[in-house]
């Protein structure tokens, strides 16, 4: 079977689920006639047509309102924030509502919010951003980031078959990067469930979205040149986040690193550090180590932008850094 | 036409406060212009969508009006004996405006409420028992104690819950109506907003989609002077609320919101022109807010004397009984009849609620996600059932008078 990408696998879901479930739609700005601004919705007007695939106003907060307003009424939709930078306009909808909404009022809000998202794209401070963290804080919400193009096919059709909002974060930067072989039939990957992408003995990498590819080009260098045995975990659901495969890694190599393209304070990586702190203090050989953007607005400028970003270089130095602890 | 003489405070000649509370734009309100905006306004009485409503419905108006003033005076009792657990907002002089709007509705339509639109809810099936439980945090109240006051819904009886962030509800009704449409139901979207709301980008972006979408949905501004403190000249530096229909290419109407009759027909008429496929209304009610943004707000920024003009001159309730003698031909002791069976329905759902039990604390845990169905407590609660032994009001609580600190 012929291999498709990363943004083909999404929307090949997207057609997929469209198909099969009738209350499914999809919802945007220039996502219609245009195909969205990455064409990841390319070829979906003409299939479903305009009462399935809706152009919307530049509206954030109207477009994730509307969502939600027909998820209560049984519809499952699919909402495109055209870069995810762009969904810190409906985080008062987002967090305030929606997060809520089945706790305070037993109100189902099914619905998946996705959008293009993340850096190494020269795409400057508003075409470049992580926000997850923000809502992984946020009761209510669940959080995937797909790094492979099986992961997000399967996450995909599994984000719109929720009964709960999914906030499903693609990164741009791997949409015609990766490629995958998708598996025969109805491909879901389970929310909640984290993937071993490496397995190894000396020290583990804790991951997810494009930094899974860093990671394993690391470990590869890291292997090549010192020997070491590095284990790479790609959480692909950041919440709920899959403690059992976190845990069972750090108990496996004793040595951690955990990594991402977000930026440092305040971001995941302190979550998960905190969780194997109070759950694998004694099986640590070492301090859990992080290797994340710096605390700085994403510049534009390549030279500015690379040094902002985790680099395959530093994750190599912050690995030899654990096992020489 | 007014049927009655007593309808003199009219929205287009409130006088009361006119400094405050009109000196938007050039510093003048506009003297209500019926022909400007399709409506009931310029309609014949004969043509008056009320004038269709059987005499019993008409009575039926009067009944809702009565318990929602009615069930709120209970409330306030409850609230001095510190049963009801939060604040408690009233609706004090908009009784019109929420039954009179809601009561355009089909059973199959949707609306959402606004904190003063407890009328709105008990016409579309909200029960006086639910009320009191919710505001009292019972563990068998709508929402299980989760959310207060009259913050909840039941899409099967026709309302959704609103939220504390204002104008949210608008694009949530989108959706709802986007469904309608979606699906070919013959089905209406009801939200309601104040005049602070309008100001809301949530507002601009829910209308807007709906306009452009050609949704069934109705947007009922009620403008009763006051957002919390801010009155209306501080909140747009438009003429009326109304003329924001133009901007979004839709009709406006403005209408009298204290005549529960002209509320019926300005909002029947745009639920009629939702429901043939005529898109987005945007309706203006004008009314006034005698009690505070909640019960604590002691109103020190009204200007002297406003509120009891209003309570003498423009009380809805005294208006419509007034409707009732000269029109249905209702004698006093009908009236009292209703007023009684009205305050046995409290009596007797006061009694229930009282009996109601909190809920059990770990039911806090339960319901954030579909799955998993159920949080695990933290460690430091595992083995126990409850977080303290007594669960104390904190001192001061709903009494603090917000400017000087003092309880």
């Amino acid at each position: 079977m012929a291999e498709i990408t990363y943004l083909e696998a999404l929307r090949e879901a997207l057609v997929e689920e469209m198909d099969r479930d009738e209350n499914v739609f999809c919802m945007g700005e220039d996502i219609g006639a245009y195909g969205g601004a990455f064409k990841v919705t390319d070829g979906l007007l003409s299939r479903f047509g305009e009462s399935r695939v809706i152009d919307t106003p530049i509206s954030e907060i109207g477009i994730v309102g509307a969502a939600a307003g027909a998820g209560h009424m049984g519809m499952r939709p699919v909402v495109e924030m055209q870069f995810i930078d762009f969904i810190a306009n409906a985080y008062d909808i987002l967090t305030n509502y929606v997060a809520t909404a089945r706790y305070r009022a037993f109100l189902p809000c099914p619905m998946v919010v996705r959008g293009p998202s993340g850096g190494y794209v020269r795409g400057g401070p508003f075409h470049s951003q992580n926000p997850e963290a923000g809502f992984i804080h946020t009761p209510g919400l669940k959080v995937v980031y797909p790094a492979t193009a099986e992961d997000a096919k399967g996450l995909m059709k599994s984000a719109i078959r929720d009964d709960d909002c999914v906030l499903f974060f693609e990164h741009k930067y791997l949409y015609r990067r990766i490629k995958g072989e998708m598996p025969q039939g109805d491909h879901t990957v389970p929310i909640g469930r984290a993937r071993l992408a490496r397995e190894g003995r000396d020290v583990s990498i804790i991951t997810y979205a494009a930094t899974v590819w860093k990671a394993l080009e690391a470990a590869e260098q890291l292997e090549a040149q010192d020997g070491l045995s590095v284990e790479v975990l790609d959480l692909r659901t950041l919440a709920p986040l899959d403690d059992e495969a976190i845990f069972a890694t750090v108990r496996k190599t004793n040595r951690v690193l955990v990594l991402h393209e977000d930026t440092r304070t305040g971001g995941i990586a302190g979550e998960i550090t905190s969780r194997i702190n109070e759950s694998c203090f004694e099986w640590l050989d070492a301090p859990v180590l992080r290797v994340t953007a710096h605390d700085i607005p994403l510049p534009y400028a390549p030279s500015l932008e690379d040094f902002v970003l985790p680099q395959t270089s530093d994750i190599v130095r912050a690995v030899r850094r654990l096992a020489a602890y | 036409m007014p049927a009655s003489g007593k309808r003199k405070a009219g929205p287009g000649n409130r006088e009361p406060g006119t400094e405050t509370r009109g000196a938007s734009g050039n510093g003048k309100r506009a003297e209500l212009d019926g022909s400007r905006f399709p409506g009931p306004r310029s309609q014949s009485a004969s043509d008056r969508a009320s004038a269709k409503l059987t005499r019993d419905q008409k009575i039926d108006l009067y009944y809702w009006m009565r318990l929602t003033r009615s069930l709120e005076e209970r409330l306030v009792a409850l609230y001095r004996q510190t049963k009801v657990v939060g604040g408690l907002f009233r609706s004090l002089g908009q009784e019109a405006d929420a039954v009179g709007s809601a009561y355009a509705l089909e059973r199959r339509d949707i609306l959402s409420p606004l904190i003063r639109n407890l009328g709105s809810m008990l016409v579309k099936g909200a029960t006086p028992l639910e009320i009191l439980r919710q505001y009292m945090a019972k563990g068998d109240s709508p929402t299980r104690g989760r959310e207060l006051n009259i913050h909840f819904g039941d899409t099967d009886r026709g309302f959704i819950g609103q939220i504390s962030p204002l104008g949210d509800m608008v694009p949530v009704m989108a959706g709802v109506t986007m469904t309608f449409k979606m699906r070919r139901q013959d089905r209406v979207g009801l939200v309601y907003v104040g005049d602070g709301a309008t100001s809301t980008g949530a507002f601009h972006e829910g209308i807007n989609l709906a306009a452009v979408q050609r949704l069934p949905l109705v947007v009922i501004v009620e403008n009763n002077g006051y957002a919390y403190s801010t009155p209306i000249s501080k909140q747009t530096a438009a003429r009326q609320f109304v003329d924001k229909a133009i901007g979004y290419g839709v009709p406006g109407a403005q209408a009298d919101g204290n005549d529960v009759l002209a509320v019926y027909d300005v909002t029947k008429a745009a639920v009629d022109r939702a429901r043939s496929g005529g898109g987005v209304s945007l309706i203006e009610v004008m009314t006034y807010r005698r009690k505070g943004h909640a019960e604590h707000d002691n109103q020190s920024y009204v200007p002297a004397g406003e509120i009891d003009r209003w309570a003498a001159e423009n009380d809805p309730l005294d208006r419509y009984r007034v409707v009732m003698r000269e029109e249905l031909g209702a004698t006093d002791e009908e009236i009292a009849a209703i007023d009684a069976r009205v305050v046995r329905d409290i009596d007797a759902a006061t009694d229930e609620a009282e009996k109601s039990p909190p809920p059990d604390p770990l039911d806090a845990l339960i319901g954030v996600y579909a799955d998993p169905p159920r949080e695990r407590p933290l460690w430091f609660r595992e083995g126990t059932d409850r977080a303290v032994d007594v669960n104390e009001r904190p001192e001061g609580w709903g009494t603090w008078s917000g400017r000087t600190g003092s309880v």
